[in-house]
């Protein structure tokens, strides 16, 4: 088990003739994950080379979904018609299967378009949105695996470590820190930068928690709002496995936003002092650089008699 | 992207929501013909900047620094008083809190005719990140500092979560109405303003709307007498005017540049720059610069698909700044290979004649390659294999902590 994407889930991927998507789609083929078609309005019928082998395209996410029983959909739309797609991939998965999960890649997409779309995924409680501006999800495999995303497969294992972070390059790190002292990955979640999201930090840290596969956490912030504030403390609460985290933006000044539309400290709050100071209130092992979260996740693991 | 509290009020006017009569001014001339045009006999001469805290500011002048004015927001009972006002706000520095000590040249100016007023308050709509919805907040604490009344008087705050399937009901506006204390005419023209200004916020892709304070007159009607707005960036592409309304000379010209060229600056006080990719990462260099002693000249975020133009780009960017020492590049590539940015980084340090000490840490897709590329040019590249290890690196070389 791994949480959300199975390693043979089955994906699709909106925006699959798009520059983006396709170049995307055919990293992920190339890794193993069981990607079944996508999804172009106005170009249903044509098909997309990847890898070598060729993918149906549809004009509707229901069309698409009927068509290949798809588990999970990974969108590459532009941000004027992203907010959109989430909300067609979250009513064709509910109608249909009940179920689904919804990845968007997209970065730049407006805020209250995010909003409306969040508050339309919540009415359909079956269906998961991961994003959006986020690396994607992967749960990798013993070979291949499910990549869902913008991530480097090379770089992950299948093991034992969940790790769920705001940030692209940083979760990279985190994996690579992970292998470092020898250990795998259960599942990665990337939630995303951007103020208004779909899946957030609590709702990964109690899938970990339930997850049999996980047996411990990685888990990265950044400056801006509350939400590492609020999961910590639900963690000191819920979760028994051992957390590792990290938080940047400590030298981030105030009111100036750092890359990601969320990153930054309004009125003095959600500075990087604030997230550590409640992960450590938590009883989160945290790291101040990047480059320990290796050697604190080994003695996490070591005081939990996990090696 | 922020906007100056006149075109704010122009947009809120053009919304329904009353304000008073002004007149934007760039000249003292200007600013005298439109108290002659206002007819008011108290008229408001207000600075135009994009920071709060204007009221309570201190002007100086531009080049000697001199003690110009107290006040960057001056109530006028005559003609020869606006022109005093307004001769010591034009061309002069305004410092407020929010300025920071260089402060901000103030180059416009707003000219509002008087009103009575019965009663200040607060009101303000924005986005609410942890439950995802647009907030409406309102306060009868109006023209005092909001974050002080929410830490002294929290209950004095009352605050409304949109649905936004629904939209703004008539109950959530009729109750925030009574939680103000308003009645009568006021509570009804309270209600029509609340309309008219959710609407914009959505209408405009607001990212926040702020009137300290939205005030009661004596005649009981609502009037919006200061106006912060600010836009979402993100939803540029669908306001094409939003153009005109930006004030480039409040803005950092080297981050318009950069954001031009698809990166993402912004300049810091130290003396390392950084050349990152991913934002989450880019905080993460700096933050370990400062761990091992050293100061952050910039956080720089390449994106996800630099090429070797962009990091040319940044690296003439980041040396724009006199202050920077030396440089850490630190880049984790996923889909971005590392031998092709270890061929920008050669190309860009011989084409910009870099003499500064250059430490660079790749890692991920291609590192090998990328690598073995940097060893075999004969520049000064100093290579690191992890993060700390090219923070402590890039800190020793030039001269140690700071």
């Amino acid at each position: 088990m791994a949480i959300w994407i199975e390693e043979d889930a089955k994906v699709l991927v909106q925006g699959i003739t798009g520059k983006q998507g396709q170049f995307h789609a055919d990293k992920m083929v190339e890794y193993g994950t069981q990607i079944v078609g996508g999804c172009t309005p106005g170009k249903g019928g044509q098909s997309v080379d990847l890898q070598g082998k060729a993918f149906p395209v549809w004009d509707s996410m229901f069309e698409a979904i009927e068509a290949t029983d798809a588990d999970a959909t990974v969108i590459y739309v532009p941000p004027p018609f992203a907010a959109e797609a989430i909300m067609e991939a979250a009513d064709a998965f509910d109608s249909i299967k009940g179920e689904g999960v919804v990845v968007c890649i997209t970065e730049g997409i407006p805020t209250l378009d995010m909003v409306k779309a969040v508050a339309f995924v919540e009415n359909r409680p079956g269906v998961r949105l991961i994003g959006p501006n986020c690396p994607g999800i992967i749960t990798p495999g013993d070979g291949g695996g499910a990549k869902i995303g913008i991530m480097p497969g090379h770089i992950h294992a299948k093991g034992r470590i969940g790790i769920v972070s705001k940030s692209g390059t940083l979760t990279y790190e985190a994996v690579a820190q992970t292998m470092s002292i020898d250990e795998g990955q259960s599942t990665c979640v990337g939630i995303g930068g951007d103020p208004v999201n779909g899946t957030g930090f609590i709702e990964c840290l109690a899938a970990f928690e339930a997850d049999e596969q996980t047996e411990a956490i990685v888990m990265i912030g950044e400056i801006g709002g509350n939400a590492e504030q609020e999961a910590a403390a639900w963690a000191k609460e819920h979760v028994t496995k051992p957390i590792v985290g990290f938080v940047a933006g400590a030298t981030a000044p105030p009111g100036k936003r750092m890359g990601h539309a969320g990153a930054i400290i309004s009125g003095g709050k959600g500075t990087a002092e604030e997230k550590f100071a409640a992960f450590e209130a938590a009883g989160i092992a945290c790291a101040k650089d990047p480059s320990e979260l290796g050697a604190v996740l080994l003695e996490s693991l070591k005081a939990a008699g996990l090696r | 992207m922020n906007i100056h509290e006149y075109q704010g009020k122009a947009l809120l006017k053009a919304n329904g929501v009353p304000v008073l009569e002004g007149v934007h001014c760039t000249t003292v001339e200007a600013a005298l013909a439109a108290y002659d045009h206002l007819g008011s006999k108290v008229v408001a001469v207000k600075s135009q900047i994009h920071a709060g805290g204007r009221g309570k500011g201190t002007l100086y002048h531009p080049e000697s620094r001199e003690h110009v004015m107290d006040g960057g927001v001056k109530i006028a009972f005559s003609r020869d008083e606006v022109n005093t006002y307004a001769s010591n706000i034009l061309g002069n520095v305004l410092v407020t809190i929010q300025t920071g000590d260089e402060g901000k040249v103030v180059n416009n100016l707003y000219v509002e005719a008087g009103c009575d007023i019965a009663h200040e308050y607060y009101l303000a709509i924005l986005v609410d990140r942890e439950n995802k919805a647009v907030l409406i907040m309102a306060s009868t604490e109006g023209g005092m500092d909001i974050e002080h009344v929410a830490e002294t008087t929290p209950e004095k705050i009352h605050k409304i979560s949109v649905d936004p399937n629904a939209g703004l009901l008539g109950y959530q506006k009729r109750d925030l109405a009574l939680a103000l204390g308003l009645t009568g005419a006021a509570h009804k023209s309270f209600g029509k303003a609340l309309s008219s200004m959710y609407n914009m916020f959505v209408a405009s892709d607001c990212a926040m709307l702020e009137i300290n304070p939205l005030v009661k007159t004596a005649d009981e009607q609502i009037v919006a007498l200061d106006a912060k707005v600010s836009f979402d960036e993100n939803a540029e592409f669908r306001h094409k005017n939003w153009d005109e309304l930006r004030d480039l000379s409040e803005e950092e010209d080297v981050e318009i540049r950069a954001k031009e060229t698809g990166l993402s600056y912004v300049k810091l006080d130290g003396n390392i720059g950084c050349l990152v990719n991913g934002a989450g990462l880019a905080m993460a260099t700096m933050d370990v610069i400062k761990l091992y002693g050293g100061e952050p000249a910039n956080f720089l975020d390449v994106g996800g698909g630099a090429n070797e133009e962009q990091v040319k780009t940044a690296f003439s960017i980041i040396l724009e700044d006199p202050n920077v020492k030396g440089i850490l590049v630190n880049i984790f590539g996923g889909i971005m290979r590392c031998d092709i940015i270890a061929r920008g980084v050669i190309a860009a340090t011989e084409a910009l004649d870099l003499d500064v000490p250059l430490v660079v840490r790749l890692a991920g897709t291609n590192v090998d390659e990328g690598k073995a590329i940097l060893a075999a040019s004969d520049l000064n590249i100093h290579p690191a294999d992890d993060l700390a290890e090219g923070a402590q690196r890039i800190v020793e070389l030039i001269g140690g902590a700071a």
